[in-house]
């Protein structure tokens, strides 16, 4: 299989695929996250490989947080998605789960951030790929998703979430989340 | 009964594996039961976000415990049936939450050498261990971020916010000893750069938590105290049976139950 050096899945790393495999992505590109339903498996950078060995369908995803209660609802519902299509076509399918390496923001690609924008999630900043004791001290711009500002102040570490933070506008005064750089 | 001494796969992996997890999940469980006590809203949130991600932690390696026992053992059998004397975890993880100066001493006494601790255990020749900790260590910092931050504001903060933190500081002090404490089966599996040598990085945490202390006008306690030590062996205090009758009662009470 084709693999770029980066971790990034975008539209043009699906595209390097044969149209089988491609349809296989296309198609998981309906299993949205259950905690932010406009962001799928894939804007998530939760769906790492798509695999066809021998008539035998694997996909390898990779959990973000150790404690994600989603994950384990991602997980089954990434096999409905390739049973209900593809029970049919292959002779096993199986979804694995991979944990190194470790799930990271910075894989997401361009197009995730603006749907976290959309759905009124301020977008990951920075990279993780810093010296994380940086990111200790690091308070970071968060533009706010309501309003574009970026006179925001943090009142939460932790969200709704334990990926998110909560902050709130000083401009539009509403509070929103931050998606948390990991 | 006991459920681990009769596997013949019981071995000092396993048993290292069963240490990292008992002390994550011990720590979770209690900080879960601080839920709705919080001084407010948004601490109730971050520390039952934190106790969901050490029960994550633990969960995997939980799992990985049960895969290397084989014979059909599960995650859940290992938190749900082991008895007091088979759980492995530090006795600092299992004091009470008493009141929230305590609950945030012993969060960040612990966070601040898990973070040493998962980052050291990135570099372990054991894959799997690696793996979790890789995803464990970016968390740690989290947390560790937040208890600081805490342990700031108690310390700096009103005359009896600083009463609190210094009783609880004193009284959990006792228990830090046993963080660093190797016997030969951590030795065995450090010798084969698979466990996390802590005393590497024992001169790192000392200046970790010093500089917290003293931004929090704290003064540093004495290392070389007497220190409590007992977990690692299964003797513990009695806040872990209180912990386990309420973790265990109810696959207790209905042994055949599924989620």
């Amino acid at each position: 299989m084709n693999k770029t050096n980066s971790n990034i899945i975008d539209k043009d790393y699906i595209n390097q695929f044969s149209d089988e495999i491609k349809d296989i992505w296309n198609t998981l590109e309906n299993v949205k996250d259950p905690e932010i339903p406009n962001m799928s498996v894939i804007d998530m950078a939760i769906l790492r490989e798509v695999n066809v060995v021998d008539n035998n369908l694997e996909v390898i995803i990779t959990p973000t947080y150790s404690g994600c209660p989603a994950i384990q609802v991602i997980e089954s519902d990434v096999n409905l998605e390739l049973q209900k299509k593809y029970s049919k076509v292959y002779n096993k399918i199986t979804v694995k789960s991979r944990l190194a390496p470790a799930w990271s923001t910075d894989w997401m690609p361009q197009s995730s951030k603006e749907k976290f924008m959309e759905a009124k999630i301020s977008p990951p900043v920075g990279s993780s790929d810093d010296n994380l004791f940086k990111i200790l001290n690091h308070n970071p711009e968060i533009i706010c998703p309501h309003c574009n500002s970026k006179d925001t102040i943090m009142q939460s570490f932790f969200g709704s979430t334990a990926c998110k933070s909560l902050y709130k506008c000083n401009n539009c005064l509403m509070p929103f989340d931050y998606f948390k750089c990991h | 009964m006991s459920l681990l001494k009769e596997n013949s796969n019981y071995n000092s992996l396993v048993e290292y594996c069963l240490r990292i997890a008992d002390d994550r999940m011990i720590l979770g469980q209690v900080l879960a039961e601080s839920c709705g006590h919080l001084p407010m809203l948004e601490e109730d949130i971050a520390i039952t976000n934190i106790s969901l991600d050490l029960i994550g932690q633990a969960t995997s390696f939980y799992e990985y415990s049960a895969e290397l026992l084989g014979n059909g053992e599960t995650a859940d059998n290992l938190v749900f049936f082991r008895g007091e004397r088979e759980f492995k975890n530090i006795l600092l993880v299992e004091q009470d939450n008493s009141d929230f100066a305590y609950l945030i001493v012993k969060q960040f006494l612990f966070d601040s050498f898990d973070l040493l601790f998962m980052e050291a255990l990135t570099k372990s020749q054991n894959e799997q261990f690696a793996a979790i900790a890789a995803k464990a260590y970016k968390e740690s910092l989290y947390h560790f971020r937040h208890t600081k931050s805490w342990v700031i504001r108690l310390g700096d903060g009103t005359d009896e916010s600083k009463i609190k933190i210094n009783e609880a500081l004193e009284f959990l002090w006792m228990y830090v000893g046993e963080m660093f404490e190797i016997d030969e089966v951590e030795e065995s599996l450090i010798k084969e750069n698979i466990a996390v040598n802590t005393n590497l990085f024992k001169d790192k945490w000392l200046t970790l938590i010093n500089d917290t202390f003293k931004e929090a006008t704290l003064s540093m306690p004495n290392i070389n105290d007497f220190m409590q030590t007992g977990g690692r062996k299964g003797r513990h205090t009695e806040c872990l049976g209180h912990i386990l009758a309420e973790m265990q009662y109810i696959p207790r009470a209905y042994p055949t139950a599924n989620w």
